[in-house]
């Protein structure tokens, strides 16, 4: 990994160039560019139907784009599968949680070390995971399809956790959720990225998403129509407007 | 709210629970121990009225021999369908993969005289090949459409071999396939027709390796990533899962526990043909699977056991024992005279699974004995949408 500083200071951690995803004929994603910075959380706001989960997908490798670049700790990875950027430390908490749902908590967040082998390391990651969420420690015996939405997506963020990524891409995790849910859910993402994960957040709740990350991009019918410091977003009048029911 | 029905069969899977955790501790001993029992135990059937009526100890034991035959693919579909959640339809294609190796490998046909145990391991190999020669091109399919794809292929391969008749001889099929060889062990050299005992024992061998290996199989990492798909394919790529060489791995495995089943099959007898390898096959296997209860290996084999026993045994003797209370012909409005004597129960076996596989998906959908993962799946669902109605209150509360 070359960490070489570019001209303009730090290399992003993560830095999407260009990209434009098709799905058959529909032009989803028209020229999306966007950097993540080791250390941060950046948001991706946008309505229903923007490109949100496309960008995230795309970014994690699930689709390829047809044109544009992608970045990951200085390697081109734009055309990388998805199992292999997990590897590489690209974690990714899918929309709608997706947890397996016949297996119990525990088995759950053991497909998420699925790449890892066992021992003491593990061992501290599903530690981890369960003192940021206790109540998965409580109910690690039992079904994940058993679990409430709220604990399902601590489950999803866990289970994303147990792969060590250096960066975690979150898909609405408040999505579905009660708003005390929300806050606490969005608790724990502050809290991850003060341990060392550097997060890429998709969020519909900007007031929330804007309020843990450093920076925020917005995102209308495929394309990047604002972006800049979440202080700076959470004051404009457009962004206001249009997410913030101001 | 489902304790009631939670417990009412609890005493029985108490038992297949406290069985399943010894077995887990102990695997491969467990499976030749219990396989050495079941095998030494069946034979004794000829000996227990009524079953002593219906044939000799050497009809019983022959007739295992070729029960074990679908306990393979059984176990086999059941790695494809069951553990890697893939509708194959067209299973039967392995099975006359591995049976037209073996008549390549070992006949008066091609000359070829290759011994058995070799031809047994080429049989899997060839098998896995092609295994994973139509698995490529389903890899994007998901239900409903792999299983139209993997239906085709199953009709493609018989047809094929009745076409092609320069390879195959056609309609007439590949005869004079050599017999095993035991090379002088307990004083047997070529296998007997006329004695079915070392193609009984020489099938629980095959049967024994194979169950050591897809046990080893189901709990490894690869066993995992199974069941991860099977689940959600996309969250399994999320976690780093090579979804395509794993459902590749699937289609080989499967294919290659079938091929094991068709060189024995050809092996014993004798002759392979187009006819032995059509869809019903495919559809059988499937049945078996399913009602043996789909992902727990033990269970399939003992649903491939009951079902090859009931449409090779069963339904022979029911219409033997209706025949013999001798009831008279009667007349029925509309269907005219009725002689029940005169039914040939054979042919109503697919009527037969049919109501079978209803009743099971009506009573018991998880099959006969479920896996725990499926059980979940099954008798989960109310406990799941309590939960989500919970959920929804909740959020409208907060709102």
């Amino acid at each position: 990994m070359t960490a070489s500083p570019t001209s303009g200071g730090v290399r992003p951690l993560l830095r999407i160039h260009d990209i434009h995803t098709y799905y058959g004929h529909i032009h989803a994603l028209q020229g999306i560019s966007l950097d993540v910075y080791a250390g941060e959380i950046v948001t991706l706001l946008g309505a229903n139907g923007a490109g949100k989960t496309t960008t995230l997908r795309t970014i994690s490798g699930l689709i390829h784009p047809s044109a544009g670049k992608i970045e990951f700790d200085g390697a081109d990875v734009t055309h990388v599968d998805a199992h292999m950027l997990v590897r590489h430390g690209l974690g990714h908490a899918p929309e709608g949680r997706r947890i397996f749902g016949r297996m119990t908590v525990r088995e759950n967040l053991q497909m998420g070390a699925y790449t890892r082998h066992a021992g003491a390391e593990l061992d501290a990651d599903f530690e981890r995971v369960y003192e940021l969420f206790p109540r998965l420690r409580e109910r690690r015996s039992q079904a994940g399809g058993t679990l409430s939405g709220g604990e399902q997506q601590m489950l999803a963020i866990g289970r994303a956790l147990m792969t060590q990524p250096k960066v975690l891409l979150l898909d609405e995790p408040s999505m579905g959720l009660s708003p005390i849910l929300v806050e606490q859910i969005f608790g724990v993402i502050e809290s991850i990225n003060k341990q060392g994960t550097t997060i890429l957040l998709v969020e519909q709740n900007a007031l929330m998403a804007l309020g843990v990350a450093q920076r925020g991009y917005v995102l209308q019918t495929g394309r990047i129509v604002q972006s800049g410091p979440a202080q700076d977003l959470l004051n404009d009048p457009e962004v206001q407007k249009a997410y913030l029911g101001g | 709210m489902t304790d009631t029905r939670r417990q009412s069969p609890s005493g029985l899977r108490a038992v297949t629970g406290r069985i399943g955790s010894i077995a887990g501790h102990h695997q491969s001993l467990t499976i030749l121990v219990g396989l050495a029992l079941v095998g030494a135990l069946l034979p004794l059937i000829s000996a227990v009225p009524p079953f002593s009526g219906f044939g000799t100890q050497k009809d019983w034991v022959g007739g295992f021999a070729d029960a074990g035959v679908f306990v393979l693919l059984a176990v086999g579909l059941n790695v494809v369908v069951g553990f890697a959640g893939l509708l194959d339809l067209g299973y039967a294609a392995f099975f006359a993969i591995g049976a037209y190796t073996y008549a390549y490998g070992a006949s008066t046909f091609t000359g070829l005289q290759t011994p058995f145990w070799i031809m047994l391991v080429a049989g899997a190999v060839v098998a896995a090949v092609f295994g994973i020669t139509l698995g490529a091109p389903t890899l994007r399919l998901r239900g409903d459409y792999l299983a139209i794809v993997t239906l085709g292929f199953g009709e493609i391969v018989p047809v094929v071999a009745l076409n092609a008749d320069t390879y195959t001889r056609g309609t007439n099929g590949i005869v004079g396939l050599a017999q095993p060889n035991a090379y002088g062990l307990f004083g047997i050299t070529s296998f007997p027709i006329t004695n079915p005992w070392p193609w009984y024992i020489t099938v629980l061998g095959i049967i024994a390796i194979a169950f050591m290996i897809l046990y080893r199989l189901e709990d490894s990492r690869l066993g995992r990533a199974w069941v991860a798909i099977r689940e959600d394919e996309l969250a399994a790529a999320s976690m780093g899962i090579n979804t395509i060489s794993t459902k590749l791995l699937a289609f080989a495995i499967g294919a290659s526990t079938s091929g094991l089943g068709g060189v024995f099959y050809a092996a014993k007898l004798g002759v392979v043909d187009p006819t032995q390898f059509h869809f019903d096959v495919s559809f059988t296997v499937l049945a078996m699977v399913v009602l043996g209860g789909m992902g727990n290996i033990w269970g399939v084999a003992v649903g491939a056991f009951v079902i090859f026993e009931i449409q090779h045994q069963g339904l022979k003797q029911l219409g033997a024992f209706i025949q013999s209370l001798n009831v008279p012909v009667f007349q029925v409005p509309v269907l005219g005279s009725v002689d029940l004597g005169g039914i040939n129960f054979l042919k109503f076996q697919f009527l037969l699974y049919g109501l079978a596989l209803v009743a099971m998906m009506l009573l018991r959908p998880e099959g006969l004995f479920p896996s725990r993962q499926r059980r979940h799946e099954l008798h989960e669902v109310a406990e799941e949408s309590e939960e989500a109605a919970e959920d929804t209150s909740e959020a409208v509360k907060g709102a």
